[in-house]
């Protein structure tokens, strides 16, 4: 099999478009991408469907529900309140990018695992890219910056509270226990 | 829930985009980090025909303080990182901690400050905090450019003194004088959302008496309203429950806020002699 | 094989037994190394699968982002549909035009009523089927309103589809959408259902004359006397307000036309995907097994899943009619404003009592607004008549319901159908009348609580198969007590006096609700199980799982019924054509029904695999084991491989129906302790518990989830969401910014304590639980609301409770307009 190296070239949208195109290069998940896109093709529908990655879920559409969050340069945005040509040269990282086929799930990812952080499954990939990003800082967020940062997703089935366990044990394996207040 | 078509342009420098937004032809539309543009276009709420994304212009991205000790914020500066820039939460915290109530951290991390004020949703926490601060804003159009201070700046629900061809460049935020007690409190639902009703104080002290007060509300109207009944009832005396209670019973006097889905007009009336009560301590703990 | 058998009923002898496994569970269930270690696939050598907090199987896919839920399979060439829906709540149509939209870029097709002339409207047949004893007993008015596909000349909810657009983008079919033109004639509008069922209200089908839908009256003993004669009376309003499922993933539906086999495969995030197939293939005018339905990975569901919508009717019609595959995804603002909308009801209730408490007698009269349709018929209306007496012994009872037709969102049975809405009215009741006695309110339920020495118990009205209601175990005492405890009483009560006496803004109330849950709803659920070319084992059924976790509740019963690992047992459910026909995951039912048919196909398959490596080793199958994926013959050590059965030809599988005998109770006692901040109306949670009881467990650690999540979705009736609507029928919530689903800075870490008293009615001893979390919370925060209140003399009669709300409370209860300000 020989395997392109060049950039990926998203599938051609299959459609006639009242409207300006664009290409647009951006890298998700390490992988440089072209895409050639409609001026109003929303970021999560250009991750879903013209490159596949249907891990980035749509809840809302109006930027509450979180189940679109992506990363975008390192932090977490909402996916369907960001135009796909806004995200020309962005590294975004999704949901697929944070544990590669045949490895491991990754700290967050087992800590939603062992916690039992999720039922339906749905908002799950929101949350992990937010958690994602908060175990990546270079210090500990304390503990109203995660509740912060956990206000900006909706989840229907769990009530919270194992998704905030699973949270802590994922801060905890990043930073180390957190010490008693 | 997907947007009408658009065409977008994204200029790598002001006249360009100043030019764009100045044809007559198409109804144009400044985008910058979107997080109250896009959701009005997924809704087909609003419907331009073509969005300038002012983001790659690089003189818009600035933040910093001015030879004056002036704040001032680019036109593409995103919340996030006014909120977390130490000389802004040094100097001006009331704008930080107002900014730090925006929604959530995800759309922190792509709205802007300028785009928030500009856009003008009445129970917007900037708006108020803007008009509390004296802000002013740079205002750019083809072939010039003017100042106007945040008091002329908000004209009504979703509108200001903004023109279509317009652009907001920066807002300038003066320094605050040392020794200003400030608080920022809202009452709303649910941690994010927009505040059913929200407060911006800033007091000084003058020996044990209020040597000057600021009191601007969010949500309890058109505009952010500043209250200068309340003020006068705290000047010139002993801060204390009398003069917390006088300025609250001129809030409730003179506000008018209207009745929306999330509250009544009158709870919002009541609310915000509560909050002035409890924001009034806050800032006068913090004034030295 | 496939056979049949209804499980065992226990009703001569009493269930006392009650073993008091519980364990207070405070924080996150912890799932430590020594429960999962088996989950690696060991042998169940230390005891059986059941039980055992396993993480599921299902997480790792859904966290990789490898879930495939209906709007992610996209097959080549799929089109996009999307929904002109009415902007008037009642309008006569007078035109439509469509050509323009038809002539737009992308779009394929355009539908409106008159295209679609010999489709049937959708009814949702077996929800509104009338059980023949409760005809004969009750003689029930339902009456059925078939929804049209699209709106046919008349518009009758805001929201309703009005014309079908299919483009090759949900983009493009929007820019359609703009491009019909209707011309609407609206007509007068009823949105109350107390209003709807006046004389002259404006009708929403004129030709039944009124906007009754149901009417089903039962009584018990000798209620006038009872109340005649009773010390005290107790008479209240209080309403049920109108909320929504809200499933974080809206409803979808994908067909595909076979193009090799001619089927019609259509992917939708149903509850109850057989009688999705069996529906359509009606209405498509062809065989059931032409259609194949698939529920996979579906992002909750609640209840708002559970019925046939006319999109998933109208979605796969378009899909045959083009010859391609046809995806709609609903929005946000469809969702909240076409998807079926609950809860909403209004009881007149009253309750007589001796002056020591002991109940004599209940009477209540309650309407349900039923939106404009027929979604269920009496499920909701006679679930709540069922569950109004709850736990407690009240021997006289005069129960009416009334259901309303409206020119709002049709209802249908939301997480708990029917049962919140009878706990609220019951439970605020009981603090009432605690209040008028001069009772604490938990006493007051003590004192009429039915003791485990009277199960089971019958309480006189029948259920909803129409059987004599019979609560067949629990300890409902006991639920109380753990309550009770978990809220710490007295410490509540001296500090409520101290804050009171410091004339603090701030007070701080108790409240209670205690409420049983009849769980297992028949007729039957279908499980198939067989051995796989591996060697492996599957499991088919009929009840499709919207995050329950089924493939790992299930898996840990068939490894104990066959006596394979874990790890060898696989779980499919939701797929029309792995099982001939299944009811669903709907109503507290899928670990009973499902849970205990996987037992039944288990047992018998595992006699079946005795039976194959008997012949095949020429020893007797009394002399085999079975040992991992293989049967040993101990004496000899010879082995028959599972694979290597079946590879010869060996038939490995069994179907298994179980028929539930009748409702198995569970129950649970909910207690919060509330913060309200006077002078802002705001409301927090101190403390949030709940004793509950749902039998034998399966797996603690979903089990313990589901409560959570249902006592999530409680709390957020009791403080934050109301689906509502204006005068004029228009709805006002209808994006996330205005229905205010809670975030996790609003839900607190609920205490959760649970005793087990298996159910005596099937062989696993388990009851359902999916619903149960949510039943209490609106009750006990509304009680608690109340009691922090008492001093101002407000009483609570509708939820939700937000700022505005309790500030009018107050306000109305003192007579004072200023609100404290120092």
């Amino acid at each position: 099999m020989n395997v392109g190296t060049g950039p990926r070239r998203a599938q051609q949208p299959p459609l006639p478009e009242p409207t300006a195109w664009h290409e647009v290069s951006l890298t998700v998940n390490g992988e440089p991408v072209a895409a050639q896109v409609e001026s109003r093709l929303l970021l999560s529908d250009l991750l879903r469907q013209r490159l596949g990655l249907t891990g980035t879920h749509v809840g809302c559409e109006h930027g509450v529900c979180g189940a679109c969050t992506v990363l975008m340069d390192g932090v977490p945005v909402r996916s369907c309140l960001t135009l796909a040509v806004q995200a020309a040269g962005a590294d975004v990282r999704t949901v697929e990018g944070l544990a590669g086929d045949g490895e491991p799930l990754g700290p967050v990812q087992r800590a939603f695992h062992e916690q039992h952080g999720m039922q339906c499954g749905f908002c799950t990939p929101g949350f992990v890219m937010t958690c994602t990003a908060l175990t990546g800082r270079a210090e500990r967020p304390d503990e109203e910056t995660v509740a912060d940062e956990l206000s900006g997703h909706l989840c229907r089935c769990t009530g919270y509270q194992n998704i905030r366990a699973a949270v802590r044990q994922a801060l905890d394996e990043s930073f180390g226990p957190q010490e008693a207040e | 829930m997907k947007p009408g078509p658009f065409d977008y342009i994204a200029p790598a420098a002001l006249p360009e985009a100043l030019r764009l937004l100045s044809d007559t032809e198409r109804d144009g539309k400044v985008l910058a980090g979107g997080q109250s543009l896009i959701p009005m276009l997924n809704m087909r709420l609003a419907r331009p025909e073509l969005l300038v994304d002012i983001t790659r212009i690089p003189e818009l991205d600035r933040l910093g303080v001015d030879a004056d000790g002036a704040l001032r914020i680019g036109a593409s500066v995103r919340q996030s990182t006014v909120a977390a820039d130490p000389a802004v939460r040094a100097g001006w915290p009331l704008l930080a901690a107002a900014v730090e109530r925006i929604g959530h951290p995800q759309i922190r991390n792509r709205g802007t400050v300028c785009g928030s004020l500009v856009h003008h949703d009445p129970a917007a926490e900037l708006p108020a905090v803007a008009l509390a601060l004296d802000a002013r804003f740079t205002v750019a159009r083809a072939g010039g450019s003017r100042t106007v201070p945040a008091g002329d700046f908000f004209r009504g629900t979703f509108t200001t003194d903004v023109e279509p061809e317009e652009i907001v460049t920066e807002a300038v935020v003066p320094p605050l004088r040392a020794g200003t007690g400030w608080a920022f409190r809202e009452l709303a639902q649910r941690r994010g959302d927009f505040a059913a009703v929200g407060l911006a104080v800033l007091l000084r002290a003058d020996g044990a008496a209020v040597g000057s007060a600021r009191l601007v509300y969010c949500g309890v109207g058109g505009t952010p309203v500043r209250v200068p009944e309340a003020e006068q009832a705290l000047v010139g005396r002993e801060f204390g429950a009398a003069s917390r209670s006088d300025a609250a019973r001129a809030v409730g006097a003179v506000l008018d806020p209207p009745g929306d889905v999330h509250a009544s007009a009158r709870w919002r009336r009541e609310a915000a002699e509560v909050l002035l009560a409890r924001a009034l301590t806050e800032a006068w703990e913090r004034t030295t | 094989m496939n056979t049949s058998q209804t499980g065992t009923r226990q009703t001569g002898t009493r269930q006392t037994g009650t073993r008091q496994t519980g364990t207070r569970q405070t924080g996150a269930p912890r799932t430590g190394a020594s429960d999962t270690g088996a989950a690696s696939g060991g042998r169940a050598a230390d005891g059986p699968w059941i039980g055992r907090a396993l993480p599921r199987v299902e997480d790792e896919r859904l966290l990789r982002g490898h879930g495939r839920y209906v709007d992610d399979i996209r097959l080549p060439g799929t089109l996009e549909a999307a929904f002109l829906r009415s902007p008037h709540a009642h309008a006569r149509i007078t035109r439509i035009e469509t050509d323009a939209a038809r002539a737009m870029p992308g779009v394929r097709a355009v539908w409106t009523a008159a295209d679609i002339a010999g489709l049937a409207p959708v009814v949702n047949e077996a929800e509104l089927r009338v059980p023949e004893p409760l005809r004969r007993e009750l003689d029930p008015l339902v009456r059925s309103l078939p929804h049209p596909l699209l709106a046919d000349g008349r518009v009758r909810f805001s929201g309703q589809p009005v014309a079908m657009v299919v483009a090759e983008s949900r983009y493009l079919a929007e820019d359609a959408l703009e491009a019909i033109e209707v011309d609407y004639t609206p007509l007068p509008v009823v949105v109350d259902p107390d209003e709807a069922l006046l004389p002259g209200a404006p009708l929403i089908e004129e030709s039944w004359g009124d906007n009754l839908a149901l009417e089903a009256a039962t009584s018990v003993g000798d209620p006038d006397a009872a109340f005649a004669g009773a010390a005290v009376v107790i008479e209240e309003e209080f309403r049920a307000h109108r909320h929504v499922a809200s499933p974080i993933e809206t409803r979808a539906v994908q067909a595909a036309p076979g193009a090799y086999d001619g089927r019609l495969t259509v992917w939708s995030n149903t509850q109850t995907p057989h009688r999705l197939r069996d529906h359509l293939a009606q209405t498509l005018g062809t065989a059931a097994e032409a259609v194949h339905v698939v529920a996979v990975d579906v992002g909750g569901g609640f209840g708002q899943k559970g019925i046939i919508y006319v999109e998933e009717v109208l979605v796969p019609y378009a899909a045959r009619q083009l010859g391609v595959p046809v995806l709609w995804r609903e929005d946000r603002n469809e969702n909240l404003t076409a998807a079926s909308h609950a809860r909403e009801q209004v009881h007149r209730i009253a309750l007589a009592a001796d002056a020591d408490g002991t109940l004599r007698g209940l009477r209540d009269d309650f309407v349900v607004n039923f939106g404009a349709g027929t979604f269920t018929g009496l499920v909701v209306p006679y679930n709540s008549v069922v569950h109004l007496l709850g736990p407690y012994r009240v021997p006289n009872v005069d129960i009416r319901v009334r259901a309303a037709l409206t020119h709002t969102a049709p209802t249908s049975p939301y997480r708990g159908a029917g049962r919140p809405e009878a706990v609220f009215a019951m439970e605020r009741a009981l603090d009432r009348l605690a209040r008028e006695l001069g009772m604490e309110p938990v006493a007051l339920r003590a004192r009429n609580l039915i003791t485990p020495g009277e199960l089971p118990y019958r309480t006189g009205l029948l259920d909803r198969s129409g059987n004599p209601q019979e609560y067949d175990s629990g300890d409902f005492p006991q639920l109380l007590r753990r309550a009770e405890e978990m809220a710490d009483l007295p410490a509540v009560r001296e500090r409520q006096a101290a804050l009171a006496a410091a004339g603090s803004d701030h007070r701080i109330g108790v409240g209670f609700a205690v409420y049983l849950e009849a769980t297992g709803l028949g007729p039957f659920e279908s499980a198939r199980a067989s051995v796989l070319s591996d060697g492996r084992v599957r499991i088919a059924l009929g009840t499709p799982s919207q995050g329950q976790g089924h493939r790992t509740s299930m898996a840990q019963i068939a490894a104990d019924a066959i006596g394979v690992p874990f790890s060898a047992v696989e779980v499919v459910g939701g797929d029309t054509d792995t099982v001939p026909y299944g009811v669903g995951t709907i109503a507290s039912r899928a670990l009973v029904t499902a849970g205990n048919a996987t037992h039944l196909a288990g047992r018998r398959l595992r006699e079946r695999i005795l039976a194959a490596a008997s012949a095949r080793l020429g020893v007797p199958a009394t002399e085999l084991t079975l040992d991992g994926d293989a049967v040993e013959h101990h004496p000899t050590g010879v082995r028959a491989g599972l694979a290597q059965l079946v590879a010869e030809g060996h038939e490995l599988s069994e179907t298994a129906h179980f028929h539930p005998p009748g409702f198995t109770f569970a129950g649970g006692a909910g207690v919060v302790v509330v913060d309200v901040d006077t002078a802002t109306g705001e409301v927090t949670l101190d403390t949030c518990a709940m004793a509950h009881d749902a039998g034998r467990i399966v797996n603690p650690v979903i089990a313990h989830g589901q409560i959570a999540g249902g006592v999530a979705q409680g709390i957020a009736g009791a403080l934050y969401e109301e689906m509502r609507y204006g005068p004029d029928g228009q709805p006002v919530t209808t994006t996330y910014m205005d229905y205010l689903v809670p975030t996790s800075a609003e839900v607190p870490d609920l205490e959760l304590a649970e005793i087990t008293t298996p159910s005596t009615l099937n062989a696993l001893g388990v009851k359902g639980l999916g619903e149960g979390g949510a039943i209490a919370p609106q009750a006990a925060i509304a009680n608690a609301v109340e009691d922090a209140l008492a001093p101002f003399g407000v009483v609570v009669r509708r939820g939700p409770l937000t700022p505005d709300r309790v500030r009018g409370l107050l306000r109305e209860a003192t007579g004072t307009t200023a609100p404290a300000t120092v």
